[in-house]
Formats: C-alpha cells, sequence, structure tokens
C-alpha cells in the first residue's frame, strides 16, 4: 500500500502548500478553508495507509513478481442480491420529496429508511436474503 | 445471498491449456437469486448496476439534446416566438443541468466506470456492492426528481446550471422549480459521492495479485484521480446547495447581502466544485481514449507513467483554479488563478504528445472508435487553445458572459462526454453484450457528429466576438448575428442526425446480433481476457500479470513483455515481429491461440 499512501499524501501535501501559498497572497478565508479541507482528505486516508504499510509490509498485490495461484483462496464475500439499497434509495427520494412538497412526505421516508437500515443489517448477520 | 468468492489458479502456466478446463469446473459461479425487473432492482453486481448508469443517462443525454435543439431553433430567428423568455431560462436551465449532472459525469464514473475497473484490476465486483446499488438508485431518483422539474406549478428552475445566488435566492427564483432541482442535485451528489469511495476501495484493494498500481490500465489510473476529485468537490456543492435551501426557506441569510451573507461565497463554493466538474467529466473520457488507442494502434501506449503522472497533475491544478470563472468579479487573486489556469495546459499538452506517439507508425485500424477518439483529439485541443485564451484575465474581460464561452465550453465537453464517451461505446459494446455495433453505422454517425460539431460551435466563437451574450433568448436584427445562428441551428441538427443513426445502430443490432465474440478487437487489458458479457464475478480464471496489458501478453507469449514506457519490440514487418491476430488478420476473436475463456 505504500504508492496508495504515497498518492493521497500527494494528494496533502499539493493541497497545504497551495494553501499556505493562497492564504498569504489572498486572505481569501472560503478558498482557504476548502484547500485545507482537500489537505485533511489526503493527509488522514494517506497516513493510515502508511501505517498499516509499515506494520504490513507488501500484499500481493503490491508485488510486480506475484502469481496468481499466490493469491488462492477466499478474496471476500459479496453480497449478489439485495432489495434494500433499493429500498433506502427509495426512502432518501420521500425525503427529498419532503422537503419540496410537504412535510407528510417525512412518514413514509422513515418507515423506508429504517426498514432499509433494519433489512440490511439482517440480511449482513443472516448471510443474505431475496 | 452471499457469495463467498475464491481466486482462480491458473497463473502462468499457458503450455498446458487444459489445466482450465479443471479450474472452470471448479469454480464456477453461478448467478443466483431473481430473474426479470427484480433482479434489475435487486441487483448487486458492478454489471448490472454500470449498465443500468449508462442507459439513464443516455436516455437524459438525449432528453437534453432535443431541449438543445428547440433553443437553437428558437435563436435561428433574432425575434422568434416559439419559446416565452421565460420557458427559454428554463430550457438551458435543464438543458445544462441534465448534461452536466446526469449525463456526462454518471454515464463514465457511474457507467463505464462501474463496468469496466473491475474487470481491469481482475476484481470479482466492486468493493462495496450494496453501497453500489445504493448509488445507481440515489441517482435514478435524483434524475427522476430533476424531470419532475418541467411538471410542477411555475415551471422548471430558470436561473441557470450554476444557480447563482441571489437569483436562485426566494425572491428572485420563486416557487418549486428551485428547490426540486436543488433536491435534485443533493441526491445526484450523494450517488456520486459513494460511487467515489466504492471505486477508490476497489482499485485499493481488490487488484488482483501482480497487478501493481503501476500496472494498472490507464483508464482504472484516470478514474482513481477522478475519485479522488468527487470526494474532493462534490461535498463542497452539496454543502452549497444546502445553504442555499436554507436561505430559501429558513431565513438564513448566507448568500444574500441584505442579512450580511455574500453572493460571492456561493461561486467561491460553486466553482470550488465546478472547475474540478470539468475534469471530472474530463479525465475519465481521457483514460477511454487511452484504452483505445494502443488497441488501434497495434502498440501499447506511449509514456505510460508520462501519462499517470499528467493526469494527477491536471487534477491537482484542476483544484486550484476555480475563481478564473469568477475574473470579472473584481473580489479575486488574478495572477495566482490566471497562472495556474495556464499550466494546465503543459500536463494536457503531454497527454497529446502521448496520444499522437501512440498512434505515430502504428498499424491503424480505422474503426468507429478511432475515428472517434481522432475527433475527440481535435475537438478538445480547439476547445483547449480557447480555454488557455479564456485563463487570460484582460481577454477573458472582453469575451466572459459571451457565446464564446459557450463555444469553448461546448468544445471541451462534447470533445470528451460525446465523441470520446461513444468511442468508449463502440469499443467496449462488444463486451457489454457479445454482440457487435455496425461499423458502417458507427461511420455515419462519427461523420455526421463531427461535421455538424464544427457546424454548430465555430459560429458561435464569432458570435461571441461580436458581443452576443449567453442565455439570450431574441436579439437585435440589425447586428448581423442571425446568419451566424442559422448556421449553429444547422449543425446542431446534423448532429441530431448522427445520433439517429446511433439509435438506428443499437436497434439493428439488437435484433440482428452479429456476435463478437470474447476479444474481438485484439485488446490488451485484462477485462478482454474475460467472456463476452462476462459471467457473474467475472473470472473463471486470470492470466498472469507481468505488464500493464496482460490480456495481449498472454495472447502473444512470442512478443516481449516490458514494463511500462519501455516496451521494445521488433518494428512490423522486420524479422520477430508479432504475427497480427483478432479483428485484422480474422484469426478468430479470442486471440492467436484459442487458449482465452470459453463461455
Amino acid at each position: 500500500m505504500k504508492i496508495e499512501s504515497y498518492f493521497l499524501l500527494g494528494v496533502a501535501a499539493f493541497f497545504g502548500l497551495i494553501g499556505i501559498i493562497y492564504w498569504v497572497t489572498s486572505y481569501e478565508q472560503a478558498g482557504t478553508m476548502m484547500l485545507i479541507g482537500s489537505c485533511f482528505l489526503g493527509l488522514l486516508p494517506g497516513a493510515y495507509y502508511l501505517f498499516w504499510h509499515r506494520r504490513m509490509g507488501n500484499r500481493l498485490e503490491d508485488r510486480p513478481d506475484a502469481t496468481i495461484e499466490e493469491g488462492a483462496g477466499r478474496v471476500d464475500a459479496f453480497p449478489s442480491s439485495s432489495i434494500w439499497p433499493f429500498v433506502l434509495g427509495l426512502g432518501a427520494f420521500a425525503t427529498v420529496l419532503a422537503f419540496a412538497f410537504g412535510v407528510w412526505f417525512i412518514f413514509p421516508a422513515a418507515a423506508l429508511i429504517i426498514s432499509a437500515l433494519v433489512g440490511a443489517t439482517l440480511e449482513s448477520r443472516r448471510g443474505g436474503t431475496v | 445471498m452471499t457469495d463467498l468468492i475464491d481466486t482462480t489458479l491458473t497463473g502462468g502456466d499457458i503450455g498446458h491449456p487444459g489445466v482450465f478446463e479443471e479450474v472452470e469446473a471448479a469454480h464456477e459461479h453461478p448467478e443466483h437469486g431473481p430473474t426479470g425487473i427484480l433482479k434489475w432492482l435487486t441487483s448487486t453486481d458492478h454489471k448490472v448496476i454500470g449498465m443500468s448508469y449508462m442507459i439513464t443517462a443516455v436516455v437524459l443525454f438525449y432528453i437534453a439534446g432535443v431541449l438543445a435543439l428547440v433553443m437553437r431553433l428558437q435563436l435561428a430567428s433574432p425575434t422568434s416566438s416559439l419559446l416565452s423568455l421565460s420557458a427559454y431560462n428554463q430550457l438551458f436551465t435543464m438543458h445544462g443541468s441534465i448534461m452536466m449532472y446526469l449525463f456526462a459525469g454518471p454515464f463514465a464514473f457511474g457507467g463505464l466506470a462501474n463496468f469496466i475497473v473491475p474487470l481491469q484490476v481482475g476484481a470479482p465486483d466492486m468493493a462495496f456492492p450494496r453501497l453500489n446499488a445504493l448509488s445507481y438508485w440515489l441517482f435514478l431518483t435524483g434524475s427522476i426528481t430533476m424531470i419532475m422539474d418541467f411538471f410542477v406549478r411555475g415551471g422548471a428552475a430558470a436561473f441557470g446550471w450554476v444557480a447563482y445566488a441571489p437569483l436562485s435566492e426566494a425572491t428572485n427564483s420563486p416557487g418549486l422549480g428551485g428547490d426540486i432541482w436543488i433536491m435534485a442535485l443533493v441526491l445526484t451528489g450523494f450517488s456520486a459521492i459513494f460511487t467515489g469511495v466504492n471505486l477508490v476501495a476497489t482499485i485499493f484493494y481488490l487488484r488482483a495479485p501482480g497487478m501493481t498500481m503501476f500496472r494498472m490500465p490507464i483508464f482504472t489510473w484516470n478514474m482513481l484521480v477522478t475519485a479522488i476529485l468527487i470526494l474532493i468537490a462534490f461535498p463542497v456543492l452539496t454543502s452549497a446547495l444546502v445553504m442555499l435551501f436554507c436561505d430559501r426557506h429558513f431565513g438564513t441569510h448566507i448568500f444574500t447581502v441584505q442579512g450580511g451573507g455574500s453572493p460571492i461565497l456561493y461561486q467561491h463554493l460553486f466553482w470550488f466544485f465546478g472547475h474540478p466538474e470539468v475534469y471530472i467529466l474530463a479525465l475519465p473520457y481521457f483514460g477511454v481514449v487511452t484504452e483505445i488507442l494502443p488497441v488501434f494502434s497495434r502498440k501499447p501506449v506511449f509514456g505510460y507513467k508520462g501519462m499517470v503522472f499528467a493526469t494527477m497533475a491536471i487534477a491537482a491544478l484542476s483544484t486550484g483554479v476555480w475563481a478564473h470563472h469568477m475574473f470579472t468579479t473584481g473580489v479575486v487573486l488574478l495572477p495566482f488563478f490566471s497562472l495556474l489556469s495556464l499550466l494546465i495546459a503543459v500536463p494536457t499538452g503531454i497527454k497529446f504528445f502521448n496520444w499522437i506517439g501512440t498512434m505515430w507508425r502504428g498499424q491503424l485500424t480505422m474503426k468507429a472508435p478511432l475515428l472517434f477518439c481522432i475527433g475527440f483529439l481535435i475537438a478538445f485541443l480547439m476547445g483547449g487553445i480557447t480555454g488557455v485564451i479564456l485563463a487570460s484575465p484582460p481577454l477573458d474581460f472582453f469575451v466572459h458572459d459571451t457565446y464564446f464561452v459557450v463555444a469553448h465550453f461546448h468544445q471541451v465537453l462534447f470533445g470528451t462526454a460525446v465523441f470520446a464517451g461513444f468511442a468508449g461505446l463502440y469499443y467496449w459494446y462488444p463486451k457489454f453484450f457479445g454482440r457487435m455495433l455496425r461499423d458502417h453505422l458507427g461511420k455515419w454517425h462519427f461523420w455526421l457528429t463531427f461535421i455538424g460539431f464544427w457546424i454548430t460551435f465555430m459560429p458561435q466563437y464569432v458570435l461571441g466576438l461580436m458581443g452576443m451574450p449567453r442565455r439570450v433568448a431574441t436579439y437585435p436584427t440589425n447586428l448581423g448575428w442571425q446568419s451566424w445562428n442559422i448556421a449553429s441551428t444547422v449543425g446542431a441538427f446534423l448532429i441530431a442526425a448522427g445520433f439517429a443513426v446511433l439509435l438506428y445502430n443499437l436497434w439493428i443490432s439488437w435484433r440482428e446480433p452479429i456476435l463478437a465474440g470474447d476479444n474481438p478487437w485484439d485488446g490488451h487489458t485484462l477485462e478482454w481476457f474475460t467472456t463476452s458479457p462476462p459471467p457473474h464475478h467475472n473470472y473463471l480464471h486470470l492470466p498472469p500479470i507481468r505488464s500493464e496489458r496482460p490480456t495481449w501478453d498472454y495472447n502473444h507469449p512470442d512478443a516481449p513483455t516490458v514494463g511500462h514506457g519501455k516496451q521494445v519490440r521488433p518494428r512490423p514487418g522486420t524479422p520477430g515481429a508479432p504475427a497480427l491476430v483478432g479483428a485484422r488478420s480474422g484469426e478468430g476473436s479470442n486471440g492467436s491461440d484459442g487458449r482465452s475463456t470459453t463461455r
């Protein structure tokens, strides 16, 4: 994960540098805050990846000489189908409609969102549904 | 259901193809679960989601295109009464909003990236499949919300796709149209953020063994950089829109002078999103072009690392130039933003040099994908050069808010999202469906679009220099603007004819399919190693990954495999040059040796 972390730390370094230059030349607050925020967006995950790279060393995908055989075994568990993202999307849709058309939309929105969160959680615990 | 995915076991054993059958039998991952519409509603497969994104985005592209044609008809006459002034305002707002927020971006990072990136890195799916599905549903409901805008009392939003305050405040733009527009973008904004997170996680964590960062295809690199840009830019837009909504309804005065707020703050927030957004729309399409040019030139990409670092430089600089859209406000630091804007020309020039270098002395195959890529190069070059003009404050002051700017950004965005985007459609369509699009119809599509493109937008530069302001529905009759406007309208209808040909091509290719095989172009990257369309969870086995083009290495075992940028291959026609295979030689669609995957 070394290159990944350097990539993100590069983002942080660029925005840190540009943020400082921008502030001392313009004294404009909004742009400076956004540049500093972008600096942290790179710094936090970049530092995290670097920390774990130092503990874990190179993964198979980091090694140019790694073979497919070395990676044999489980990659991960992937859900193949789930209705809950759709239900959650409908809940978000109803929520924004509440802001435009009337507060009563919040009731179906809450019902959809809560059922989606509960359903997705139980689905993960049970190992899948649908 | 939850699938536990095992990696497959082939590796470099290309001398013993029989091993594959055993592996395939042991590692089938048949798709289970619902079928029909329930499959569409519940699928977390990145290919189904990517295809849903692309179909939705292309439908929206056609809707926004029709809006553009109506506007061009209005402008063909100086005093046309086809549209009322308010209807015209609504049309250009919705045309820009749909094209920018719902077509150009989602087609690339929601559609193409969703479908292609996991395939290119050798992953079974995106890292967070259910989050991926949620992203699509937020995009679809956001798109429906945007279209609903036409049907609410008072009509659609009419403040332009940038929604500048105070024009977009409740006193100047009352009614539901503005509210619905804001909510549509909040939904699609979250959709984009979730997709960005998913892309970064997939690229960082799900690459196949041996797929190091500097062996990733350029398209995947560009999507990684685009995803970072999304994570930087979209939260700012969403925040600005929430603040705008609060101003409209909750009595805050964040962007209104009367209450102590600042309209300029809205412009800062919007353009901190808006200019990276241009590159969020452009970088994926740069990646598409960089995938297609090597395959249709039968050469490795020229200057792989230069391409990667140029992409990073463009993305980084794009986030430091937002206020060049605000030069005429008089309250931004002109030298800072002008310098950074001009600097973007350097990495973009490197990319052009490398694209030309990739084609240089290659064996060009003039199929529709390559034609669209060349169209992109020419169109984007023109848009880029006029961008350099606009980066200079004295020149920008002269043409600001004229048709010169309209022509510039249409050449940039049409060049990328349309020419390169549809190059990608022609290129990957065989992978999506296992069928070919008709190439001769693709060429008709290209030439009509290409000729129409120049006839539409070049007159708009002239109109801008003559002083015609943007966003006007009528204009004086005595300024000589009408003939240029008529030419622009004729060009727009030529483009429409081109896209009618595409519809026919899609229809005829679906009704009378020409089977494509798994690798009709003799492609370089991993997605061409699997079947067309790919199976559930993508790969039954993987080839060894020893360069940035593992499929080509596998199908051409006699050619030298050298890392990025150092590939030394015998020139065609000299001893030791590899035999041509695939589309040009007609030796079968799976490569030269028939050891590719079987369906």
